[in-house]
């Protein structure tokens, strides 16, 4: 299985855990990753709040690239897939707009290729028995809330791989790790994403919503697939605390670092240091790490 | 020489509008065979028909040509008027130039032209036109209801007591349908049961009424006055001659499974009547779910029988009978929500649907009144109604209104209040109230019983402790509210029954693009099906509440009384027919056909040389045929017409338009 890889921004910045552990889970699993060359920023919230052309044409300089190597497309942040997956689904049945973004990129994009998360890739093509199978650390007696934002499931029309109020994606590969989950209700509520620099205050509103939630229904730590809920999540997790005056001490994973943990690899190559809520604690307490 | 008589019809401004009358007039007089040509302001209206009867006699008129409306609207009215002036009704013609012409054109020199090109049409045809006779048909006197819902029991009442014999098929095991699970009735919040229960005695009891229950449609032949139904009756496993109701087998069953009527809230048993005041009051066996039927024993509702009326061996019957009309009263099912999946609706116990509260808050319910939220049995405080879940959402594929949600949500809303004193509040996206005493019932909900009323969509329902947390906007005052209720109500979407197209299609009725079957006009004949003698009652036809669909019923009762008090049909005598001296006997219009009309027959022939041989050909059921023309395609020998349209017709037309 081979997919082109789009890392976009975060993974090459404030997510490199996120990139760390994304590619030790699929070397672990057969999944062959090759970076689109030259590749260039989704236009995530900025261009399609700005110019609804730019925000199709940026994604699809990046698809068009990956129809150039033959290759899927596959990434592992929600709003650099939801872009890619919004222009796909935009252009798909509508050649003029199609060839209107080929002449904005001065590339011709057709449309042949897919893009998909790297949650889709791992729960629904890969499957959790095959990673239940690689498991030699099982997560025993973690609990965690699986968080999937408002990204990566919605809109169903134009993502369609789970169920867009209730997925379960992520809590069936937790289960194949060993991980107990939660059932909560804030999994797909947003977490202001973008918003965190212009209106904090916003941020720290739905993070709190979210985070209470996460603790309310019982959860160690929450698990995500997206660079931007875990920067707010866990960046944000202190500020919340002090504006709403509570504690939640609830760290933040990425899937991908909890796939790793339980594939066996090295505790301290997993990017844990770099969290503002340090979870070794708790893995310590669980007998994890 | 024909003697052709041509009438132009102004329709007051709708045709002389855009067409130039004097213009048509001029261009009819010079066709050929035309000798007379008239026009007239409304050409329907009274003075307008004596014109036509006053040229036929005095022109001595043996064809006439009438331009003006869709012979849809008036065909039959000018087919009286000729017939009344002693002319063959069949020796007329319609030129349609209105709707064809005058309605869709923007300029009147064209318009004129096609009016011209019309009318020509019309008299090149006339001239071929034959006197055609009506032949007349048997009446079968029964009638025959689908559905024993309110709907099909008010019909069947209103016929029965017009002396005609009615037969009930109901598919479950009692009569009474969604009514008998309602437990108020708005606007006068009387209770369901009482004024429904009477009317199902009176049906079980009527001399004229025979009721099938736990019985289904199976086939259906034939045609107006003359219909052939097949009906299964399936096996009550009781004989119901001897069953007296006293009810002692379910109580001895033990066998438990949700019950069907309390919408899985309640229990029943494998032996069971759906529900205490089911007519007939005889149980039915669930053989899926019996003890008997799974493993062979058990027996015991056959052990405590006191008639010894168990019938473990009965089998299925199926029972052919005559009808002469058929009222269709299949009703609706309510919309499963489960597809709005932020309202968590199969995930959380105490979101509900409407038609589940109705079953907690009616007294012979599985709570026996008292407003229960199903998790814990706990008496709601807060309870949050969400209205048009599933209509007018065509991301769910239901873009109609479904009409009896406004009106059952106040009512809920005013339970709520009056029972538990409960805080209802009621998310809404238009409140629409239309009906009498309506308006001023979702008044007291608001005023009286302080029901909250918020305009806007419910985005999310979770669970948060013991409450449900209901996320929205209040459009009105652009904000996000977020209530915490103990219990949700949906106001789920009234939908076709999962089989509707299925019985559309045994009986050859239409329906629409969300299944609803479909009347003949929407405005004109809201109780006829273009089938003739089938007629529609209820919510099959579409979202109905009771008022409504009891008023509808009894309309389909009239026409159906009317059909039945006839002695003999007319029929059309615009039906194919085969020139048998050129009919191969291929036999090719046999499948096309689709009202079964066509069959082979052998017939003898003395050929050249004095002998005789046998050959097959094809022959119509004038009885069965509509006239649809499909045969006459197909027909590759040219000797399948249509009488009123046949080949020579049709090239008449042609030669008209082209030449």
């Amino acid at each position: 299985m081979k997919y082109a890889y789009y890392p976009g921004c975060s993974l090459h910045s404030t997510a490199t855990e996120y990139e760390e552990t994304t590619r030790t889970v699929c070397a672990t699993l057969g999944v062959e990753l090759a970076e689109i060359p030259d590749w260039n920023c989704c236009g995530a919230t900025s261009a399609h709040a700005t110019n609804h052309l730019l925000s199709l044409a940026l994604p699809a300089r990046d698809l068009a690239k990956a129809e150039q190597m033959g290759l899927d497309v596959v990434a592992p942040c929600a709003a650099c897939y939801n872009r890619m997956a919004q222009t796909i689904h935009e252009t798909k049945d509508n050649e003029v707009l199609r060839h209107k973004v080929s002449q904005v990129i001065g590339a011709e994009y057709q449309g042949t290729v897919k893009a998909k998360s790297l949650l889709e890739v791992l729960a629904a093509d890969i499957g959790p028995k095959v990673v239940e199978a690689k498991v030699q650390k099982p997560l025993k007696g973690l609990k965690v809330a699986a968080y999937y934002g408002c990204l990566l499931v919605r809109p169903p029309a134009v993502t369609g791989w789970d169920d867009a109020e209730n997925p379960q994606s992520m809590e069936r590969l937790m289960t194949a790790l060993g991980a107990e989950t939660v059932d909560w209700s804030h999994k797909t509520e947003c977490c202001g994403a973008s918003l965190t620099i212009s209106r904090t205050d916003i941020v720290a509103k739905l993070t709190h919503d979210i985070l209470d939630a996460a603790k309310a229904a019982g959860a160690d730590a929450i698990v995500c697939a997206c660079p931007m809920c875990q920067a707010n999540l866990d960046g944000r997790q202190g500020l919340v605390e002090k504006t709403y005056k509570t504690q939640y001490h609830l760290p933040v994973f990425y899937f991908t670092q909890l796939m790793s943990l339980a594939f066996g690899k090295e505790p301290y190559k997993l990017g844990f240091a770099r969290h503002s809520i340090d979870p070794r604690e708790l893995l310590h307490s669980k007998e994890i790490a | 020489m024909r003697r052709v008589g041509v009438f132009v019809c102004w329709c007051g401004s709708n045709i002389a509008g855009m067409v130039d009358i004097e213009q048509v007039k001029a261009a009819a007089a010079k066709m050929p065979n035309v000798v007379y040509v008239e026009d007239n302001k409304y050409t329907c209206s009274e003075p307008g028909q004596a014109a036509i009867q006053k040229a036929i006699k005095e022109q001595n008129l043996d064809r006439v040509v009438v331009a003006a409306c869709s012979p849809r609207m008036h065909e039959n009215t000018f087919r009286r008027t000729v017939s009344g002036a002693g002319l063959n009704a069949y020796l007329l013609e319609i030129a349609n130039i209105r709707e064809h012409c005058s309605w869709v054109h923007p300029d009147k020199a064209a318009g004129t032209k096609k009016a011209v090109d019309l009318v020509r049409r019309a008299v090149y045809k006339v001239a071929k036109n034959v006197p055609l006779q009506r032949a007349s048909i048997d009446v079968t006197k029964k009638a025959l209801v689908i559905g024993g819902g309110i709907a099909g029991i008010q019909a069947a009442l209103d016929i029965a007591d017009a002396g005609q014999p009615v037969v009930i098929v109901e598919k479950t095991p009692s009569i009474g349908g969604h009514m008998a699970q309602l437990d108020k009735t708005f606007p006068t919040l009387d209770c369901s049961a009482c004024i429904l229960t009477p009317k199902m005695v009176d049906a079980a009891q009527n001399q004229n009424i025979t009721l099938m229950t736990w019985s289904e449609v199976e086939k259906v032949e034939g045609y107006i006055g003359n219909f052939t139904v097949t009906i299964r009756k399936k096996a009550r496993h009781i004989d119901t001659t001897k069953c007296t109701g006293c009810g002692i087998c379910w109580s001895k069953c033990p066998a438990k499974l949700p019950s069907e009527f309390d919408l899985g809230l309640g229990q029943r048993k494998a032996i069971y009547v759906p529900f205490p005041q089911a007519i007939p009051n005889k149980p039915v066996i669930d053989e899926k779910n019996c003890i008997y039927f799974k493993t062979g024993k058990c027996k015991a509702c056959q052990i405590f029988c006191p008639a010894g009326a168990i019938a473990f061996d009965q089998k299925d019957e199926l029972i052919e009978e005559k009808f002469g009309a058929i009222i269709v009263a299949t009703g609706y099912e309510q919309w499963d929500p489960s597809p709005y999946g932020e309202y968590g609706y199969g995930r959380y116990k105490d979101v509900i649907t409407g038609l589940e509260f109705e079953r907690l808050v009616n007294a012979s319910g599985p709570t026996e009144g008292k407003i229960k939220r199903p998790s814990d049995g706990k008496i709601p405080k807060d309870v949050v109604i969400i209205q048009c879940v599933g209509s007018r959402d065509e991301a769910k594929g239901i873009p109609y209104c479904s009409k009896t949600c406004c009106m059952y949500s106040a009512k809920h809303a005013i339970l709520l209040d009056e029972k538990i004193h409960a805080h209802p509040y009621v998310f809404y996206m238009d409140v629409r109230t239309p009906g009498k005493g309506y308006e001023e019932f979702y008044k007291r909900a608001t005023e009286e019983h302080h029901a909250t009323y918020i305009r806007g969509r419910v985005s999310k329902v979770y669970q948060k402790g013991d409450k449900l947390v209901c996320l929205g906007e209040d459009t009105l005052l652009g904000k996000k509210v977020a209530v915490e209720a103990d219990m949700v109500i949906l106001a789920s979407a009234m939908v076709h029954q999962p089989a509707a197209s299925k019985l559309a299609q045994t009986l050859g009725i239409s329906y629409d693009q969300n299944h609803f079957y479909t009347e003949a006009h929407a405005k004109l004949r809201p109780v006829e099906t273009n089938t003739a003698g089938i007629f529609l009652a209820g919510a099959c036809q579409g979202p109905k509440d009771i008022p409504e669909t009891v008023a509808q019923a009894s309309a389909a009762a009239s026409k159906a009384i009317g059909l039945l008090s006839k002695a003999k049909l007319e029929t059309e005598p615009l039906v194919a027919q085969v020139n048998e001296g050129i009919c191969s006997g291929c036999l090719w219009c046999k499948p096309i056909c689709p009202y079964k009309a066509i069959d082979g027959k052998v017939i003898k022939e003395r050929i050249a040389g004095g002998k005789t041989i046998e050959r097959t050909v094809a022959s119509v059921n004038a009885s069965l045929c509509q006239g649809c023309g499909a045969c006459t395609v197909a027909c590759r020998t040219g000797a399948m017409n249509v009488l009123g349209f046949t080949n020579e017709h049709i090239l008449a037309e042609v030669d008209a338009l082209c030449l």
